[in-house]
């Protein structure tokens, strides 16, 4: 596995008018990596990503492919989001091939974003290949995500499952290096939470994506991850997965912060 | 019968001008009705009729002063939209009544209601020139070019502002144009139904559209296809019954509302999906 850096997040710290949501979290994701970030509700993770989008302002650095944040906008598009809720009318008028070609992008905004990728070494021609037809791109996508046979149905009409599967297919279309994903099985059912996963793990191994990915599951943290981050606005732990799991102590102050959370929110 | 009223040269002018305006309402509108932004159009034709207020207190043409009130009213509205400070509802009723007492005033200082000035409040399509035809059909075109350049990234914020802000497009510049050809579609229609009546052609087409429960492009053309025959019913039964042509395209217009809702209701249009549905949920 090469080890060029893809994200490097240094000494971050962002607060709102009376509290600290993330204090002084520095970690770095090198290419090819499955980062699972795990932490109790309410811990920052969300916070934290919306500072690597740009929407939210934040203390301390952020670096993708190397670059500060002044290069951000050639390099966002090469980024695929998918946060944990996307709020939109029920009635849009939208079907799932009209989402997903939304993710397509100008090839002139690829190649500015190519060349300043080649710059930090990664091997970015291996992913990309020219969009010939859009079309093709978005049924290629689809059909990854598993969806192809919904493709003009509306987006009102699908599950929360299938949802968050078109809005992945929707960061596919651009050929994203790395791929941010915030609880992305938060109201899935079990069956279709294990089609994700599957989805994730043929887009890591096979596809070379670079996968942030936060979520309260531990079990398929311990699983698919090849690295875990834990935090409650500030990084507990940062490394290879085993040594989390085998960390009983960790996961003691990990299920325990989270339990405490979980009373703090239901005492509210 | 028909055919005769087509040969009167008013009757041309109002069909061709009317078609135009119907085709950018409804585009135009299906974004601004997406976004919430459906009583836009109002504050817009508001702050439009201070314009031509204005337009006639100096003695220039008003239709520029409306052009000109309406876009900086449109980019007034979006800063005050965008401050977190002032709701979305509260900024248009803001600007909508600053406009309409800056024309109040203006038409009271300049010795009150013109001829004109009427035919801007309620429409007067069957009196409108060659020149003006030309003009209203000029501008729907660009307008209607200018969205078919920009829809899926107006759709993109349309669905998702901030998801279209991470998937690099700027937002900035897409809510300025928006605004601006917002503010354009409104008074370049203002002639066809009127300051007061002009929210409904951007509006109510679209709604019905969207009853139809299809994809972004097939709503667009079920939208353009029910203003432009609202329109051209509207203005052929407005000439024979006598009647005033704003107020008929509109009510043509609200009855296809009440028509399709019927429709949904009794299951004619929405059957097809609940089908595909449960054939799919036993697929899975």
């Amino acid at each position: 596995m090469s080890m060029t850096k893809v994200l490097q997040v240094e000494k971050l710290s962002i607060g709102y008018d009376s509290h600290v949501a993330v204090d002084d979290i520095s970690f770095d994701v090198s290419e090819g990596e499955l980062l699972g970030i795990v932490g109790p509700n309410g811990a920052g993770k969300t916070t934290l990503f919306r500072a690597i989008f740009g929407l939210q302002d934040y203390k301390g650095k952020i670096k993708l492919f190397g670059f500060e944040p002044d290069k951000y906008k050639s390099l966002i598009p090469l980024v695929g989001y998918v946060p944990q809720k996307i709020a939109f009318e029920p009635n849009f008028p939208a079907t799932v091939y009209d989402i997903v070609s939304m993710g397509i992008i100008s090839d002139k905004k690829i190649v500015k974003g190519a060349k300043l990728i080649q710059q930090c070494g990664c091997c970015w021609n291996r992913i990309y290949k020219k969009i010939d037809k859009a079309e093709d791109k978005i049924h290629e996508s689809l059909k990854t995500v598993g969806l192809e046979h919904l493709k003009n149905r509306r987006i009102g009409e699908l599950s929360s499952g299938e949802l968050q599967r078109v809005f992945i297919a929707k960061s596919l279309v651009k050929d994203p290096l790395l791929l941010i994903l915030d609880e992305p099985v938060t109201s899935v059912d079990v069956e279709s939470q294990t089609k994700f996963y599957k989805i994730i793990e043929k887009l890591n191994k096979e596809n070379g994506i670079t996968v942030v990915w936060s979520s309260h599951d531990l079990d398929a943290i311990k699983k698919y991850a090849s690295r875990v981050a834990c935090m409650n606005r500030k990084l507990f732990f940062h490394g290879e997965k085993e040594k989390f799991f085998a960390d009983e102590n960790l996961l003691k102050t990990y299920t325990e912060s989270a339990m405490q959370m979980h009373m703090h929110d239901h005492n509210h | 019968m028909i055919l005769d009223v087509l040969s009167y040269g008013f009757m041309q002018k109002a069909l061709i001008a009317g078609i135009a305006v119907a085709i950018i309402c409804s585009f135009m509108g299906i974004f601004l009705v997406l976004r919430r932004y459906s009583l836009f159009g109002d504050g817009i034709a508001h702050v439009a009729f201070g314009g031509i207020s204005l337009g006639l207190f100096l003695g220039i043409v008003p239709l520029w002063g409306a052009f000109i009130a309406s876009v900086f009213g449109g980019l007034g509205l979006q800063k005050l939209r965008s401050s977190t400070k002032v709701s979305g509802d509260a900024a248009v009723a803001v600007v909508l009544v600053s406009g309409l007492a800056v024309g109040v005033t203006l038409v009271s200082a300049s010795g009150g209601f013109s001829v004109d000035l009427f035919s801007f409040l309620f429409g007067s399509i069957l009196l409108i020139g060659l020149e003006d035809m030309i003009m209203i059909t000029a501008i729907s075109a660009g307008i209607v070019w200018t969205l078919l350049v920009f829809q899926k990234q107006f759709l993109h914020l349309s669905f998702n502002e901030e998801q279209a802000k991470v998937a690099g497009l700027n937002t900035t510049f897409l809510n300025y144009l928006f605004v601006i050809l917002a503010a354009v579609t409104v008074v370049n229609s203002m002639r066809l139904v009127g300051i007061l009546l002009i929210s409904a052609l951007i509006v109510i087409p679209n709604i019905s559209a969207m009853l139809f429960g299809k994809g972004f492009k097939k709503t667009v053309v079920i939208s353009i296809l029910m203003s432009v025959s609202s329109v051209v019913t509207g203005i052929f039964l407005s000439y024979y019954l006598n009647l005033a042509p704003s107020g008929t395209i509109v009510l043509i217009a609200v009855a296809l509302l009440l028509g399709t809702l019927a429709c949904r209701s009794a299951g004619l249009i929405a059957k097809v999906t609940i089908k595909e549905q449960s054939k799919i949920v036993h697929n899975y």
